[in-house]
């Protein structure tokens, strides 16, 4: 099979150069792992924003360059990182819309910089070969050259640039080396036409080709045959699509593998450049120093070792260094919310920016600590190449229940907040996947689930133990755990057989070499995620928030001492007077008449089976924003004062009584609803993120609605079936 | 040109999946079909390809190679598509 780069003197292009008015539109495309991200940082600064392009996830990323002095700074996009040009992934389907110009607001770039690592030559330079083949205007950026010349393998520029007919500029990013060379050689091909290179295939198949070729004629004509040829998708037009189909056919009938033709012919001619270009002084076979420490890494026994070691690291990290400054910021909202009901003038408008706003608002950035700290170790793992080996250690577990490897660290995230891991679950090519694992993200326990789970446990369980040293509170918590992950397991396998029915996920993962992480870089994916994080969820929160204050406010209250007398009697009859202040009182007077206590009372009936009364029916209602309100909103009812220190709320939960004069609360009760805990998405921020990351309501409403059915039916099983075998 | 070679040392020929580790081999043919075999070749696990089975990992599968420099990680069932001749 022979193969040729079109002489340049038979190649046009469709692109002019560019009118000097707009700006330049220069486009970064290269592999994963590439340097890519590091070179868009050092030439942009941070001058760069980030959001989705339309309709889907895909980050966004672009900034602005000055290129040339007295022009408009150019526009610089950071494509996403991409093998191939043939869409498999979401992706790469964005970045060839974006070359080909497809995306509205976006002209098609002006010059391509694809970046090419220059110790992973030949699989790097299959990308090139197809944005050769769009025929733009392009220069290389060859990253990581220094890397490779000291592993004695040496790239000869000058060929390379020959062979591919564009030129090559080695880059340091983070010296910020060759950037001046980069910016010059961008200048110059904006002048200059593209050419557009092409691969000859066997003869049948160029036989095929002629006949497809439109009758223009022009070179580029041949590219877009080859396009519909070999192309995942026959064309609209029925004529067409008849013609195409029949070539294939015929294509078939001589070779059952004809389809991966081009791809040959692309190799085939990389093969030649790498092998004039290439000074290759090393043995191709010395084993590297990332496969040293893989030996360790991923080792039969340490490694699975060392990845525990790893993610009880973080765990720690979170759970402990988290604390601080989310009581300072937890201090601090209630600081503000203070200063603004001493400043402002008492009335409706006062309480909603204290407990609608400011409350609501906080609640949410309370969580930025941890969702921060996870992020910066995310990065890490994925910027060191780690994020990989876990997916690779993990990959024959996962794919148990029909999950890829790569859902492994989105999972494991979700055990701090489910909101980093819900957004880190992007790199799943597999939309069906990712849904899969978004979808059981929230049953693994989150840090909002812990205050839930103190506050049951030390009211009635604390004192226990199991074998004279186990307490039984320590194991209620792990048993709600792994409740989570079992109840996981099991819908991931149903999902998959059903609604998200999809052969299992390939697994055909680059496991690329260890590098020292660039901090800049981390800081700026932190800075980016957290502020979307913060913007989006932060104004679905604040609307929730507003919501769930007019409910516990409306209507108003304002006869003091009980009119609505028997079940606040008894439930304050009940409390050691020291707990009780006045404002207390008053403060869940106006819960239980308010429209959400109502709505307690109405669903009561509902939530009987379950152990709960109306009381504890509030606390969910209000815990649909975020689990942990729970803990104040039993304190407002109970009477203690949400300021009050928690012992006080536990004496309450143990003395609180229903009509009847029985316990409200019994361990059993307590179980079952901390089953409901675990089961249950109360979370707005989840919501709102799934929401923005499946981009329609579709999702998160299904999973509101399924969370909670399964919530029930446990929490149903635990109460009824725990009263069966005579617990109380 | 490879699928002649094919022919000649079918008896020889085996799948990346059988091969032990540290095994050296050369790519014969991907016989897949669909998106993992092209996400396959676009790797560069195309016929000629020189390969290197690395290490397994901790539970068996996947299987992680050295092909054109670079590691990657597939699963066996991927791998079982892959014909090999052993040998540098």
């Amino acid at each position: 099979m022979s193969t040729t780069l079109e002489s340049p003197s038979l190649q046009t292009s469709a692109e002019t150069s560019p009118k000097p008015a707009r700006p330049l539109v220069v486009a970064l495309a290269g592999n994963p792992n590439a340097g890519k991200t590091t070179l868009f940082n050092a030439l942009t600064g941070l001058r760069q924003k980030v959001a989705n392009y339309p309709g889907v996830t895909v980050e966004r990323k672009e900034g602005v360059w000055q290129l040339a002095e007295g022009a408009p700074p150019a526009r610089l996009i950071d494509l996403p990182g991409l093998y191939s040009l043939d869409a498999a992934s979401i992706d790469e389907q964005i970045a060839r819309d974006v070359i080909t110009g497809r995306i509205t607001g976006l002209p098609a770039p002006d010059v391509i910089v694809a970046v090419v690592d220059a110790t992973n030559l030949e699989r790097n330079l299959y990308l090139v070969t197809q944005l050769l083949e769009y025929g733009r205007p392009m220069v290389v950026a060859l990253t990581m050259y220094d890397l490779a010349e000291r592993r004695g393998l040496k790239v000869d520029m000058e060929r390379l640039a020959e062979a591919l007919c564009v030129e090559v500029v080695p880059v340091t990013a983070k010296q910020k080396r060759g950037l001046e060379e980069l910016r010059r050689a961008i200048l110059a091909a904006s002048a200059r036409k593209g050419l557009v290179a092409g691969w000859c295939l066997s003869e049948q198949a160029e036989r095929e080709l002629a006949a497809l070729v439109q009758p223009a004629g022009e070179s580029s004509d041949r590219h877009a045959a080859l396009r519909e040829l070999y192309g995942d998708e026959l064309p609209e037009d029925e004529k067409r699509r008849d013609a195409i189909s029949r070539a294939r056919e015929r294509l078939a009938e001589t070779d059952g593998n004809w389809w991966q033709e081009p791809l040959l012919a692309r190799y085939d001619w990389i093969e030649r450049v790498s092998r004039e270009a290439k000074n290759d002084g090393h043995d191709p076979h010395a084993p590297t120093t990332t496969e040293r420490i893989d030996r360790v890494l991923t080792h039969r026994l340490f490694g699975p070792l060392i990845l525990i070691f790893v993610m009880l690291l973080i765990f720690q990290a979170i759970f402990s260094w988290a604390s601080l400054p989310m009581d300072l910021i937890d201090k601090g909202f209630g600081a503000l919310g203070d200063a603004a009901r001493s400043g402002l003038p008492e009335g409706l408008f006062t309480d909603l920016l204290v407990d609608g706003v400011i409350a609501g608002v906080g609640g949410v950035l309370v969580f930025l600590p941890q969702i921060l700290l996870l992020f910066f170790f995310i990065a890490i793992l994925e910027d060191t190449g780690y994020m990989a080996r876990a997916a690779f250690i993990m990959d024959r577990l996962m794919r148990g229940v029909g999950l890829h490897g790569k859902a492994f660290m989105p999972l494991l995230s979700s055990f701090a907040c489910a909101i980093p891991g819900i957004m880190a679950t992007r790199t799943i090519e597999n939309p069906k996947d990712r849904i899969a694992t978004i979808m059981i993200a929230p049953f693994m326990s989150c840090s909002a689930r812990l205050p839930v789970y103190t506050l049951m446990i030390a009211a009635f369980f604390s004192t226990q133990k199991v074998l004279g040293f186990v307490s039984v509170g320590a194991l209620m918590i792990l048993a709600m755990y792994f409740l989570g992950i079992a109840v996981a397991i099991c819908v991931a396998w149903i999902a998959k057989r059903t609604i998200l029915k999809s052969p299992p996920p390939p697994l055909v993962l680059e496991m690329p070499p260890y590098r020292v992480p660039n901090f800049l870089t981390i800081f700026q994916t932190i800075w980016s995620r957290a502020w979307l994080f913060v913007r989006r969820a932060g104004t679905v929160i604040l609307a929730i928030s507003i919501i769930l204050w007019a409910l516990a406010t409306f209507p108003r209250t304002e006869v003091k001492g009980g009119s609505d007398a028997a079940p606040v009697e008894t439930a304050r009859s009940q409390q050691s007077p020291d707990a009780i202040d006045e404002g207390a009182v008053q403060e869940g007077e106006q819960l239980r008449n308010s429209f959400a206590g109502r709505l307690g009372r109405l669903i009561e009936p509902v939530i009987a089976p379950l152990g709960f009364d109306w009381k504890m029916g509030i606390a969910l209602i209000s815990s649909f924003a975020a689990r942990e309100t729970v803990v104040s909103t039993l304190s407002i009812i109970y009477n203690v004062g949400s300021d009050e220190n928690e012992s006080s709320l536990i004496e309450a939960v143990r003395n609180a009584k229903r009509p009847d004069g029985s316990p409200a609360w019994t361990p059993l009760v307590a179980v079952s609803m901390m089953v409901f805990f675990v089961l249950a998405l109360q979370c707005m921020s989840t919501v709102a993120i799934v929401r923005r990351e499946t981009n329609s309501w579709r999702w998160p409403l299904f999973m509101v609605g399924y969370m909670l059915a399964l919530a029930y039916l446990a929490s149903f099983i635990t109460f009824q079936g725990g009263r069966l075998l005579g617990f109380t | 040109m490879f699928r002649a070679i094919q022919t000649g040392v079918e008896a020889m020929s085996s799948s990346l999946a059988n091969l032990p580790i540290g095994a050296h081999a050369r790519v014969i043919a991907v016989n897949g079909t669909g998106a993992v075999a092209r996400r396959l070749m676009e790797m560069g696990v195309v016929p000629g390809a020189q390969v290197r089975v690395i290490k397994t990992a901790p539970l068996g599968d996947p299987i992680e190679v050295r092909v054109r420099g670079y590691h990657l990680a597939l699963r066996r069932t991927e791998a079982q598509t892959i014909t090999v001749m052993a040998g540098k």
